[in-house]
């Protein structure tokens, strides 16, 4: 190659990104020994030199944003986001953690327990039970409030299994609600109180919570029927109550409102070269997935081509083995989010996620009063 | 067949991969619960045969006891047995379980019964009477013996007598806790072995030992001369002399008897002349010579006194187990003989040498002998206490009381003696020269594993401090019968050794029978074969259990006679037959105590397990027994194993090759079988997990909730191995895990990774990962006194305190309650005088007694409850309670985890799972492992194990990774692996492309990630962590108190204070030495320089040897400086201290 001087060499165009570049800002390239050009670039200057303009516009991202529900049922949902950056993305995945409310159970009085199961370890069973319950009705409850039907919920779980019968098994649907708050009488140092006054409890109840309008033709129960809390040889027996109080996630895992939510970037699988005959359908047979198809462009000539990029799992079989890489480049898109949002129950998850949204604009407003 | 339902065959055994030729793996589970559990059988074996056998043996051998004064007197044993368990109190005999045992402190045992026959003489009457079912003592009784209740129950049966169906049995139960008898490991008796002592002289040795007496007999060669060397004599004597002694006066005789030939002449000749130059040359001058070198005792035997002494050490002390019958030495001779021949020719030839760490040469003493041996002494003992009481009740003179043997016989003497024995572990037996220590253990009830481990190990019979290699290496004949991984690190390194999986240990067998067998089948008697004979070229020695039988002229032939007739169940399969080439000998040995396998028999390479037998044995229509007795398979012996050529595989089988390996696996032991793909490891990791695997929480057996342990740690959600081996399932370990699948990232994360740390996921933890439990025993013992008072539980005053809240109303803490540091948890009170006799015992006031509650002690902040309370009585008939304190714990920082690997390291940190990575399908690991961990610790294992079970979760199928298992498809291959990963859309490596938590931004590498099986292991910080201010100090010294349990300060040792001296801070040296320590102001005279003392009233110092308050100084000291002065003048010496400044 002949040496060229560096001022000889032809002005790079200004005002838009060379080809090269572009492709390492919006997409990580996936090859075969590491991803390469993972993270964003968001320094506004990063590209000043070629006359690139980096910053983001208010005006751009609300043109360019957008969210597309690919798919959405009870518990879980799936939805794309594009042009967003990673870390707003990531923002929602971890609010959706640990941050969104729920009930759980978090405090278990036991009377009577006579199973194998340890009194902690079935406390600790009953706390990861998900209750179907909005926890937008209810308030955090803080050290020392008494428990009231705003902040708590009481459940009653009394089995027994008999002297004479087959084992019996202790499954979520045995929690029943007492709506009126517990059952259980407070021990008082002084027991001669007036016998007329009404026993105090461990809640102090003002009203019936079904009273409640929310509650009334909505009664609160775990979400699934058949969690198994216990199993009861003849003769045991279990009886205690149990108080669900809202929490965070970030406390403990049982105050998650989802049992996962993450992302992935939307794949990109690109054929560098024409993949043709033999080569086609070894490509084809390669992926577990079927990424790829084969057409057909006449005189009995085939040519893989990419169908199903979406479905890549990046298991990067297809360019496993010789110049394989040479013919297909696995990218991913940067500012494409495929997220998924499985709830546990409490909420439905595009609620889930409308309340991390605002969580996340409580955040940001709390940021903004502290600054100015 | 009703038994194979219980029997844990994996029900994917069908749809396992690859088959070899003919799966033999099916005859491991047979093996397995022959009888009754394999893994112990040996211990049941052992046990089983005293109690069937040798106990009737050792009753016959001593079956009379006559009064010496009147031989007519006496008392005679016609039969013993031993009952079923049971105890019996106040004349009410009840069965015994053990769970029962081990919860009341019990021993399980059963009453020895004997018939006796016996003289009864009332006024000179003599009357001759029988009794039956007299019993004469109790004997502990190995659990699932012959004798146990549990013999021969279904798991159902054992569930309702409270006991796991998976533990192994094997052990005792004494005064409630387990006590194992370690299988002793020590080298043959009655088998010459040549070898080197510490001088470099050669020396061929016998340890004899036979029912009446034990002797170690060495024939030296000391400067070209053959010596002998006998405890009885004092010195060593020329082997001529001895040889004359015997009667074997003709020199020519002699070196006929060693070989004609005239190399072994030669090596004999300065013997010979030395003889002569002591001018011996005929019987009577050897036994002359050989009278003034005997040992003379104190006591001595009148009728010995005739015959010489020296004649009858010959005859019973000088190679014991070499009988002499009719004054006829020749055997003995002729065993001298070849005793030096073998000698001679390791001289000539170095390689002829004995190894005395070839497993061939070592005997496996097992609790049945150990047993028994105890039995003998005791009952010996017994009849001799007997006679002595006899012969002083015939010595008096009032006849008209009846004297009457049968009462003679205290039952309590065997008891006790073997009650303590087996719970002190200390074998101490005059009659044998017997003293050994450590014989028994404690159970190991960690985990189920450590259970089983210990039930397989074998203590050495070496002293651990000796620094040989020899006995620590791995020796090539431990193939298949020890295990080469299981062994522990440090000073027994290599020295405690464990069974591997299909070791068996022989018991005795009959020995007349095979002596006759082998006499029928061509062996020429020794008597009728002149000394030239027995050395003839053609024809090779017989030795029978260390005894020369004969000679035979076609050992070949001899050997596969023997060998038909053993495989066709005509002697007992256990009888081996070695024809051994270079020493022309062939060795049947038919002892207890070797170890052996089952091995598959191949004729010209073809085995003779056929597909069909196979089928038969699934279909339940055949048992393991039915392989043995139909001659498909045999036991092998380290020693016969040198006559096979035995094939790893039916397809690398050669036409010469005898024999076939069950299973390559087999040669693992319990604890390496747990370990997937240990043939991808480096050796010593395999090592560490054995050693880990036994401190790995998890499930400890069915009936872990109904126990009493002192401690007893369990895990609350274990799992099953989702990696397992063909092992894990024989054991059962996969009902009784002791671990966690996690879903393990090995990438660094933090900085709270390095040194093998961990970091672990909250969120697991908060959904019971690595949850453990942990119990602990407290007890309290009402304790009666002498003078009939006794303590008092009382109930808790009406208002109570908060230390009295756990208290029930009868004083003793509420099962179910929290119980917290300082709690009270039995409100007991012990009357103040103990000693006086008071008139009524009972009734004495409140004020007679002192409060002597026990409070709960335990870390602060923790909430601990009262598991359980148990009320029973101990032996001396006092109320003990115990209470069972649980506490479960999550995993914090500093908790130590392990995989399966030898891999352990410590929770270094414990992040929310927001901030975890996450792979493309939301999966988040539990847990995060330093890739640093690999390189240097090469555990390629682990790597598969991690493939495997990704693979596994995948596809829904466990997946396998026992040791060796890739041909036989016992274990999955990688290939196979990973083509199923990318039929599930993983990467083929096992990588992930992961998204950091934090950032949101996808991972600049591909992350190996997938789950492995995580052990939690019983060290917490919980339990270690300490740190003290100020605190308890020792009284004598004045120095803080050393540990933790003392809540003791932490010393600043010799080599800490080197770094401050070195450093040169004077100041803080003094200061930690001794203000923080134990400053002590002192008077000093200055005169005299002792000690003086401080006069309160005069407010002056005052030496008390100088008797004047003038010259004192006050100094600073350590206490334990002062201390030391005044324990030197104690001893006579003057410490005088001589002050510059004052
Ligand atoms: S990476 Fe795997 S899933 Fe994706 S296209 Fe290639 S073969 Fe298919």
């Amino acid at each position: 190659m002949p040496r060229v001087s560096a001022l000889d060499l032809p002005d790079v165009p200004k005002g838009h990104l060379p080809p090269h570049l572009e492709l390492q800002r919006t997409r990580v390239l996936c090859a075969s020994d590491a991803p390469t050009h993972t993270e964003t670039i968001q320094y506004s200057g990063a590209y000043a030199s070629v006359g690139v303009d980096n910053s983001l516009r208010l005006d751009q991202f609300c043109r360019d944003f957008r969210v597309e529900v690919i798919r959405l049922t009870e518990d879980d949902m799936e939805f794309d986001m594009v042009g967003i950056d990673p870390s707003l993305a990531n923002a929602f995945r971890r609010i959706l953690i640990a941050e969104v409310p729920t009930m759980a159970i978090e405090k278990v009085l036991i009377a009577n327990n006579t199973s194998v199961v340890q009194d902690e370890v079935l406390a600790h069973r009953l706390g990861l039970i998900p209750i179907k319950v909005d926890p937008r009705l209810f308030e955090y409850m803080s050290e020392n409030d008494t428990p009231n039907e705003k902040n708590t919920i009481v459940f009653k779980l009394h089995v027994k299994c008999k002297i004479k019968g087959p084992r019996l098994t202790v499954k979520s649907d045995e929690l029943k609600w007492l709506s009126n708050g517990s059952e259980l009488p407070l021990e008082m140092e002084s027991h001669t109180s007036d016998p007329a006054s009404k026993q105090k409890t461990y809640t102090a109840f003002t009203c019936s919570q079904v009273s409640l309008p929310e509650f009334s033709n909505n009664p609160i129960a775990p979400k699934h029927q058949d969690i198994i809390i216990a199993k009861l040889g003849p003769g045991q027996e279990i009886e205690l109550e149990a108080h669900a109080v809202k929490g965070m996630g970030k406390t403990h895992a049982k105050w998650s409102p989802v049992s996962t939510a993450w992302y992935r970037m939307l794949p990109e699988v690109v054929l560098l070269q024409e993949v043709e005959d033999e080569m086609a359908e070894e490509l084809v047979k390669k992926c577990p997935v079927n990424v790829f198809d084969i057409e057909d462009v006449g005189k009995g000539k085939k040519r893989a081509t990419v169908a199903r990029s979406r479905a890549c799992t990046l298991c990067r079989e297809c360019i496993r083995g010789e110049d394989w890489e040479k013919r297909v480049a696995l990218r991913r898109v940067k500012d494409h989010f495929i997220f998924t949002i499985e709830s546990t129950g409490a909420l439905p998850p595009e609620v889930l996620f409308t309340e991390a949204v605002k969580i996340l604009e409580d955040k940001c407003e709390r940021v903004i009063t502290e600054l100015s | 067949m009703v038994v194979r339902e219980d029997f844990p065959v994996d029900k994917q055994f069908i749809a396992s991969p690859v088959k070899s030729a003919v799966d033999k793996f099916q005859l491991l589970p047979e093996f397995l619960k022959l009888q009754v559990r394999g893994l112990v059988k040996q211990h049941l074996d052992s046990f089983n045969y005293f109690v069937n056998i040798g106990i009737k043996k050792i009753v016959e051998a001593n079956n009379r006891i006559t009064a010496s004064s009147d031989p007519n007197f006496y008392l005679k044993y016609t039969d013993v047995k031993i009952g079923t368990p049971s105890i019996t109190a106040d004349n009410v005999t009840d069965t015994l379980t053990p769970h029962i045992c081990r919860l009341s402190d019990m021993t399980y045992a059963a009453p020895i019964m004997v018939n006796i026959e016996y003289v009864k003489k009332f006024c000179d009457q003599i009357t001759i009477e029988k009794k039956e079912n007299v019993v004469i003592g109790r004997m502990p009784i190995m659990l699932r013996s012959c004798c146990c209740v549990l013999y021969g129950k279904d798991e159902a049966e054992l569930a309702r007598l409270g006991e796991c169906p998976l533990d192994p049995g094997g052990y005792f139960v004494v005064k409630g806790t387990e006590k194992v008898i370690l299988i002793q490991e020590q080298l043959s008796k009655n088998r010459i072995i040549i070898d080197t002592d510490k001088k470099g002289c050669l020396n061929a040795s016998v340890t004899s030992s036979t029912e009446a007496t034990k002797s170690k007999t060495i024939i030296l060669m000391d400067k070209g001369k053959i010596y002998l060397r006998l405890n009885a004599f004092v010195k060593d004597i020329p082997i001529m002399v001895v040889m004359k002694a015997m009667g074997m006066e003709s020199d020519q005789e002699v070196v006929q008897m060693v070989g004609r030939d005239p190399k072994y002449g030669a090596l004999l000749l300065p013997s010979i002349q030395e003889c002569a130059g002591h001018g011996i040359y005929t019987q009577q001058q050897a036994l002359e010579f050989l009278e003034k070198k005997v040992k003379k005792f104190s006591f001595s035997n009148p009728a010995l006194e005739k015959e010489g002494r020296a004649m009858d050490t010959l005859r019973n002390v000088f190679i014991a187990n070499v009988p002499v019958r009719q004054n006829n030495f020749r055997p003995k001779c002729i065993y001298v003989a070849v005793m030096m021949r073998r000698m001679m020719e390791a001289f000539l030839n170095k390689d002829a040498m004995d190894d005395k760490d070839y497993v061939g040469n070592k005997r496996l003493e097992l609790s049945g002998q150990l047993i028994s041996l105890l039995f003998e002494d005791l009952f010996k003992t017994m009849n001799s206490e007997a006679r002595k009481s006899v012969d002083l009740q015939l010595a008096k003179v009032n006849r008209s009381v009846p004297v009457d043997i049968a009462r003679y016989i205290v039952k309590d003497s065997i008891t006790y003696g073997l009650e303590r024995a087996i719970s002190t572990g200390n074998w101490d037996l005059k009659r044998f020269r017997m003293h050994r220590k450590g014989m028994t253990q404690v159970l190991a009830r960690l985990s189920f594993i450590a259970t089983l481990g210990h039930m397989t190990k074998i203590s050495p019979q070496f002293e651990k401090s000796r620094k040989v290699s020899g006995p620590r290496a791995l020796q090539p004949s431990q193939w298949g019968m020890l295990c080469p991984c299981d062994t522990p690190e440090g000073e027994a390194c290599g020295l405690v050794k464990n069974l591997a999986l299909m070791t068996h240990v022989t018991t005795d067998d009959e020995e007349g029978p095979l002596i006759s067998l082998c006499h029928s089948l061509g062996v020429e008697d020794l008597e009728l074969l002149s000394a030239e004979e027995i050395h003839t070229p053609n024809s090779y020695l017989v030795i029978f259990n260390g005894l020369i039988l004969g000679k035979h002229r076609q050992p070949k032939q001899f050997a596969n006679a023997l060998r038909k007739l053993r495989r066709s169940g005509k002697i007992g399969e256990f009888v081996s037959v070695y024809v051994n080439e270079r020493q022309r000998c062939v060795y049947i040995a038919s002892d207890g105590g070797r170890v052996c396998r089952p091995l598959v028999i191949a004729d010209k390479g073809v085995s003779r397990i056929k597909e069909h037998h196979m089928k038969e044995l699934m279909d339940g229509v055949r048992s393991f027994n039915d392989f043995l007795r139909e001659g498909l398979i045999e036991y092998l012996d380290v020693n016969e194993e040198n006559n096979a050529l035995i094939a790893l595989y039916e397809g690398e089988a050669e036409p010469e090759t005898t024999h076939i390996e069950i299973e390559p696996f087999t040669i693992l032991g319990v604890c390496a079988g747990l370990i997937p793909y240990p043939h991808h490891n480096q050796s010593p990791r395999n090592t560490y997990q054995c050693a880990m695997g036994k401190q790995a929480m998890g499930n400890v057996a069915y009936n872990q909730l109904c126990r009493m342990d002192t401690l007893l740690y369990l895990l609350v959600y274990p799992q099953r191995p989702l990696l397992t081996t063909r092992t894990i399932e024989l054991v059962g370990y996969d009902k009784l895990g002791a671990g966690q699948n996690a879903t393990v990232a090995v990438m660094s994360y933090s900085g709270y990774d390095i040194e093998d740390a961990i970091v672990m996921n909250k969120s697991s933890l908060d959904r019971g990962f690595g949850r453990c439990i942990v119990m602990k025993k407290l007890s309290a013992i009402n304790q009666r006194y002498p003078n009939d008072t006794s303590d008092r539980i009382i109930r808790p005053q009406k208002v109570r305190s908060n230390a009295e809240k756990i208290l029930d109303a009868d004083g003793i803490a509420a099962p179910g309650e929290i119980i917290r540091p300082h709690d009270i948890y039995i409100n007991k009170e012990t009357p103040v005088n103990t000693r006086d006799k008071f008139t009524s015992p009972t009734g004495l006031p409140d004020s007679a007694y002192k409060s002597t509650r026990q409070t709960y002690k335990g870390p602060q902040g923790e909430t601990a409850v009262v598991d359980r309370v148990a009320l029973c009585s101990d032996k001396d008939n006092n109320l003990c309670i115990k209470f069972l304190i649980r506490h479960t714990r999550r995993p914090e920082v500093g908790d130590k985890f392990s995989s399966r690997h030898g891999q352990k390291g410590v929770c270094g940190t414990i992040i929310q799972q927001e901030d975890f990575p996450f792979s493309e399908r939301g999966i988040c690991p539990d847990l995060i492992m330093n890739p640093h961990g690999f390189p240097s610790r090469m555990t390629i294992g682990k790597m598969i194990e991690l493939l495997g079970g990704k693979a596994g979760v995948s596809c829904g199928r466990f997946h396998y990774g026992s040791a060796f298992g890739e041909p036989s498809g016992h274990a999955d291959k990688v290939e196979a692996i990973s083509e199923t990963l990318v039929r599930h859309g993983f990467s083929y490596n096992g990588k992930d492309f992961i998204y950091s938590g934090i950032t949101g931004c996808p991972l600049q590498a591909y992350i190996f990630m997938g789950p492995i099986y995580y052990q939690k292991l019983k060290h917490m910080v919980l339990d270690k962590m300490h740190a003290r201010a100020r605190g308890p100090r020792v009284m004598l010294t004045r120095q803080p108190t050393e540990g933790r349990s003392r809540d003791g300060g932490l010393r600043l040792g010799e080599m800490e204070r080197d770094c401050l001296i070195a450093y040169g801070a004077s100041m803080l040296i003094f200061e930690r030495l001794m203000l923080s320590s134990d400053p002590f102001e002192v008077q000093v005279c200055r005169v005299c320089g002792l000690l003086g003392y401080y006069n309160h009233k005069l407010k002056t110092g005052i030496c008390s040897t100088c008797k004047s308050g003038d010259h004192i100084s006050k100094m600073k000291l350590p206490y334990a400086c002062k201390l030391l002065f005044q324990e030197l003048q104690s001893m006579n010496v003057v410490p005088r201290l001589k002050l510059t400044e004052a």
